[in-house]
């Protein structure tokens, strides 16, 4: 039996175009193993399905300069269903590790996050997407493009996500995913926050209680702050704003 | 023009299947042909709360797979004239619930009844989808604790985005919320949710309140729907909620503290 000739696709087999990811980034704070994978496993046991199978940065600029297992790390982050892409701010030593590890070195991050940010052409701006109905436990809304507005709670276990901002007339109970193609300036709004959890371009955050006590269950917003989070009322006069 | 009610909740052992069989006679008490059906594949006993599994010869699965005719498998409940069972498979796996043999099925019913009560299983499998996607009505059994009302949320979810009703576009169907296993005393300790922070996340108009009560069992063992007797806590709360069903204005009982008498007081019970 003859071998079958190989049909060579007209363009070339291959072919680099580029394309922009906005990634989550994983920010260490420790380099002892067991304390990082403990604290992974808490937050991933809430059921972030949106993290399921996900790529990842690791963010190594609070541990620079210690010793950090990369190889192994990066076993356990895998174990965990998350697919670790490569590193940023990383010192040389944990640049050599994380290559051995097959990690690519990723230079800078939310400044070029903020220039890859979709901008948005004042005549293709898309209309806000417009929910009316309860978003529901194990429910997800996406509003592509564009702002994500809903005029009934979002559950616990709901999950609502937003190329531009969340704007909630009503309690937000679940999950509030803004900027999720890296909008920095992207926000969440709610008339009652009670999320489980906030993201605004990757960046996010787990409330394992409640919010902080001064907005919780309170009219408020949360936005990025260069690389913080910021919660803050929706009446900031009366109340100053708090990194979370 | 008959309607089909769908009792489901997502978390198991809330009361669904004491909620079907009691509103199921409630509707047929007041002289409306119904009937109820088991979904629930291979944990059937809705026949047992109905007091008929010695007569179950054919089940809903034989009708659906034409191995006997609707007629030969309908059982006719020994209270109420009016009221006919479809019992479950005992054996079958939960595959033989197809969408076109349960619309089948649903669609000869109709034909001869004006309420058809489905009592769905547990969970969000298939038995749970099939009992509710024909439904024009559902209604959601929760009991006040966060689980069971996180399940209910659930199920509403699906409701609305997985019924033929949504599937094709038509009007939503109709929800109609049910609290069982109301313990008052739990309530106001703060050990149980209270029916306003149920209804402020679920978001449904509440169709009753069930309080928790040793009747229930006794009526189950005896295989005769709580609601026939109206001696009881329990058998006038679902009488209430038949009611409201039909469009009665009844307000809502049963919801405080029994209030001790005086005699109970000095001798307790
Ligand atoms: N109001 C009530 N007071 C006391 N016990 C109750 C009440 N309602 C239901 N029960 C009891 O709770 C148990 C479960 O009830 P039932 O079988 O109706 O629930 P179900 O939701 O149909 O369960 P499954 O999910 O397994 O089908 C039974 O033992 C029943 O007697
Ligand atoms: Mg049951």
């Amino acid at each position: 039996m003859g071998l079958n000739p190989v049909e060579y696709p007209k363009c070339g087999a291959v072919e680099f175009k580029g394309s922009v990811f906005t990634l989550p980034v994983l920010h260490l704070h420790s380099v002892d193993l067991r304390v990082v994978v403990e604290g992974l496993a808490r937050h991933l046991a809430k059921g972030l399905r949106f993290f399921e199978g996900a790529p990842v940065v690791l963010d190594l600029g609070a541990v620079r300069g210690q010793a950090l297992d990369l190889v192994a790390l990066n076993e356990h982050l895998r174990a965990q269903d998350l697919v670790p892409v490569g590193v940023r701010s990383a010192d040389p030593e944990q640049q050599a590790q994380a290559r051995e590890a097959g990690l690519a070195v990723l230079q800078g991050g939310a400044r070029i996050e903020r220039e890859e940010a979709p901008r948005r052409e004042p005549d293709s701006l898309p209309l806000a997407k417009v929910v009316e109905q309860p978003v529901r436990s194990g429910q997800q809304v996406y509003a592509r493009g564009g702002d994500l507005v809903l005029l009934a709670p979002v559950n616990p276990g709901a999950e609502v996500i937003a190329d531009g901002s969340i704007h909630v007339y009503a309690p937000l109970r679940g999950r509030a995913l803004a900027g999720v193609r890296g909008d920095t300036a992207a926000r969440i709004f709610a008339l009652s926050m009670e999320a489980e959890l906030v993201s605004v371009a990757g960046h996010f955050r787990i409330f394992e209680e409640a919010p902080p006590g001064s907005v919780h269950r309170r009219p408020a917003q949360i936005y990025l702050d260069g690389e913080r989070l910021v919660v803050r009322a929706l009446d900031p006069w009366k109340d100053p704003a708090h990194s979370i | 023009m008959s309607e089909i009610i769908v009792v489901t909740s997502g978390k198991g052992g809330v009361g669904k299947t004491t909620t079907s069989a009691s509103f199921a006679s409630g509707l047929a008490l007041r002289g409306h042909r119904t009937v109820v059906i088991d979904f629930d594949v291979g944990l059937r006993n809705l026949d047992l709360i109905m007091g008929c599994e010695r007569r179950v010869v054919y089940d809903f699965v034989n009708v659906i797979q034409g191995e006997a005719k609707l007629k030969q498998a309908l059982i006719r409940d020994k209270h109420t004239p009016d009221l006919y069972v479809l019992p479950a498979s005992q054996t079958r796996d939960k595959e033989a619930l197809t969408k076109e043999g349960v619309g089948a099925v649903l669609d000869e019913l109709r034909e001869d009844f004006d309420y058809i009560v489905c009592d769905s299983p547990a969970g969000i499998e298939r038995g749970a989808l099939m009992a509710m996607y024909y439904a024009d009505h559902a209604i959601v059994v929760t009991n006040p604790e966060v689980s069971s009302v996180r399940d209910s949320d659930r199920i509403l979810g699906i409701i609305d985005a997985k019924s033929k009703r949504a599937e094709e576009g038509e009007a939503p169907m109709a929800k109609h919320l049910l609290i069982t296993r109301y313990v008052s005393e739990r309530v106001a300790a703060g050990e149980m949710l209270s029916i306003d922070d149920i209804l402020e996340l679920l978001a449904v108009p509440l169709i009753g309140v069930i309080p928790e009560s040793e009747s229930v069992l006794q009526a189950s063992n005896a295989g005769v729907p709580v609601i026939h007797d109206q001696a009881t806590v329990p058998g006038q709360a679902y009488a209430d909620v038949v009611a409201r069903f039909l469009g009665e204005d009844k307000p809502l009982r049963f919801l405080e503290p029994e209030k001790k008498g005086l005699l109970k007081r000095l001798f307790g019970t």
